[in-house]
């Protein structure tokens, strides 16, 4: 630890600088493209974006699972409680996965080993870990799937005898089954229906507040940003266009791109306004662009948009958006104006 | 005056299992007028896609009516239902597994066209197929490319166009944004709203989006563990749900809005089996006010005020 001292990082978790690529035979696909990344010890940061934006990509380098080749990282450092991952030995890393950092999947019906009943799934982590045996192993299990809501009883039960939202608590009960201080949860509830997802959400607002952890969430549902997280960052073709707190982000929206997704969602107070799409589709991932990669479905893009590649400004308190069009003099998007 | 262009009662569907029989459609009634989306919501296994499908006889009911312009269709021949299907079409969830990969945009929006023997005419087939691919916002150079080379948005417009080439009044759409990203999503959305007001159709939009189905429907029917729960007006079901359930789906949409109060309801427990179902409420062992009467007998689906049904022994204010 003490070669990475002057290194450290206040941050629960910190990306710096971060770029990798896929190189295929057919392309190389540019997933990440240079981006910073913060995360506040007890804060919940949510990563926000479109399929192919590189949400997964970008966290799972948090954990070092980029598979190596097709994934080349270009360049990045990443902080974990101010240790650098990518400077960390085979050993370092399995100690830190899932005791320091520790991930929910998206799907909770392929993340469970079907032949494995769940105390054992749940057990499996704590053994790894902490200094027990195997019978206290078991007992913390039980004790952690309390946590989630499930009685310790079922803990001899297979993941085919509980419903989706219980697989997903059972996996949120591995992830936290060492109290890691990082927690990545990646569309958590994506893959449940509403009044589940009600049920997790509260679940996890709830686990941060006993656990303190700092958490990452992974998500394309604005409306879920909303419910818990208190800083967002915006995510497109790799890069990372609007960064800031919750009210900042939604209220004070600037980049027009987070403006469009904005505007893609059916306004509840108005039945009948028509919904406005982003034009066109995602850039793509295989091209380098010179410019700004949102630029061709801008509407206030302008021709030094397609030329000259947008940095992270600051543009108020614990608030960038990377977008040229703020160089201009008195320049606001729609939604700004509205509000 | 409005005139009534499907009308289902007491649908049931049955599968049998070895624990037992599922019931996923268990005599659920509704009507739609010409022109108007109703729109189905409910959570996964509440049978809202089986109704949809049994309504196609795509799976067949194992019992009820369903009058499409006043003719019983359940009670056809196999000729005459394959010539009333032109009339009824069906918008599947996911792009991706529905389009048949080895054939190309223009195979496969032709292949409607073909089989219902609609033109014979090679050069107006292929007139047909380049209208239809504009009338969903297909580009003309897409012709001859394959879905695995088009986004979800664009393989979901060939399903729409697909199921418009045959010129049907009724389409059930069953989750048609799903699996689409927001931006995208509303594309279609627009799309589909474009073509209701252009060709008139009438709509069965099946959704577990609550947020799409309040912008997208006239009425809004919510469906549970098989039953019908609440039917009404969107805006008469969004401003005054009466059934527990309504009230905390409703409450369980995640809004965008960070200053909008926040009043959740949460339910208890999970949506429970629906093989064999004691005969009593279906939502009472997750009901907030679930008392004596709930557990004794199932309630009938009555209309509380006009054009608003519920089922429930005890409908909130």
């Amino acid at each position: 630890m003490g070669e990475v001292q002057e290194k450290r990082s206040e941050y629960a978790m910190e990306i710096r600088d971060l770029a990798i690529r896929y190189v295929t035979d057919e392309a190389t696909v540019y997933a990440v493209n240079h981006i910073d990344l913060k995360l506040r010890p007890q804060g919940t940061l949510g990563l926000v974006g479109e399929t192919g934006a590189g949400k997964t990509t970008t966290v799972l380098s948090i954990l070092n699972l980029i598979q190596t080749p097709p994934g080349v990282i270009d360049s990045g450092e990443i902080f974990v409680n101010g240790r650098n991952v990518r400077e960390m030995t085979p050993a370092q890393l399995s100690e830190m996965r899932g005791k320091e950092v520790s991930m929910i999947f998206q799907d909770p019906m392929t993340s469970l080993n079907p032949v494995m009943t769940v105390g054992d799934q749940i057990a499996e982590s704590i053994l790894l870990h902490e200094n027990v045996d195997k019978k206290t192993a078991y007992e913390m299990a039980k004790k952690t799937l309390e946590t989630v809501g499930i009685p310790g009883e079922r803990a001899g039960e297979y993941p085919h005898q509980f419903s989706g939202g219980m697989k997903q608590r059972v996996v949120i009960a591995i992830a936290l089954a060492c109290h890691p201080n990082v927690l990545i949860a990646d569309e958590p509830t994506t893959a449940l229906d509403v009044t589940i997802q009600a049920q997790v959400l509260d679940l996890m607002r709830k686990l941060k507040e006993s656990y303190h952890t700092s958490t990452i969430l992974i998500t394309h549902d604005l409306g879920v940003v909303a419910e818990i997280c208190d800083e967002v960052a915006v995510m497109y073709a790799g890069s990372i266009v609007e960064i800031g707190s919750l009210r900042e982000v939604f209220k004070n929206t600037k980049h027009p791109y987070t403006e469009g997704l904005f505007n893609s969602l059916p306004d509840m107070s108005d039945r009948n306004s028509q919904l406005k799409p982003i034009k066109g589709l995602t850039p793509d991932p295989t091209k380098i662009y010179e410019g700004c990669t949102f630029a061709e479905r801008c509407p206030y893009a302008s021709e030094e948009c397609t030329k000259r590649r947008p940095q992270l400004e600051a543009v108020g308190e614990n608030h960038k958006v990377a977008c040229l069009a703020y160089e201009r003099e008195g320049f606001s998007i729609e939604r700004s104006r509205k509000q | 005056m409005s005139e009534t262009l499907l009308e289902v009662k007491n649908l049931t569907k049955y599968f049998s299992t070895p624990k037992g029989l599922l019931h996923a459609v268990d005599g659920v009634s509704f009507t739609i007028e010409k022109g108007k989306t109703l729109g189905v919501v409910g959570e996964s296994g509440c049978g809202k896609s089986t109704t949809g499908r049994a309504i196609l006889r795509l799976q067949e009911p194992t019992s009820g009516e369903v009058y499409f312009e006043g003719k019983d269709i359940l009670k056809m021949k196999r000729r005459e239902m394959h010539k009333m299907r032109r009339e009824m079409q069906i918008i599947f969830q996911d792009p991706y597994s529905s389009l048949d990969p080895r054939k190309t945009v223009n195979q496969l929006i032709r292949e409607p066209i073909v089989n219902n023997k609609l033109l014979k005419d090679k050069l107006d087939i292929e007139k047909r197929v380049l209208e239809l691919m504009s009338t969903v916002g297909l580009a003309e150079r897409l012709y001859n490319t394959y879905p695995h080379e088009l986004d979800g948005g664009r393989r979901q417009r060939i399903g729409i166009a697909r199921a418009l080439a045959v010129n049907p009044k009724f389409i059930v759409c069953d989750e048609p944004v799903s699996a689409l990203d927001v931006s995208i999503q509303a594309q279609v959305l627009n799309l589909l709203k474009e073509l209701q007001r252009d060709l008139g159709l009438t709509y069965m939009f099946i959704t577990h989006n609550l947020s799409v189905i309040y912008y997208f429907a006239d009425d809004i029917a919510v469906m549970y563990l098989g039953r019908l729960v609440e039917k009404a007006p969107a805006e008469e079901l969004f401003a005054h749900p009466v059934h527990p359930y309504t009230q905390a789906l409703l409450s369980a949409i995640p809004n965008p809005d960070i200053d909008a109060p926040r009043n959740r309801l949460l339910l208890k427990g999970e949506i429970s089996s629906p093989i064999n179902p004691p005969p009593q409420c279906r939502f009472a062992k997750r009901c907030n006010y679930c008392c004596e009467k709930c557990l004794a007998a199932e309630p009938e689906l009555k209309e509380i005020s006009p054009n608003h049904f519920v089922a429930c022994h005890f409908p909130l204010e």
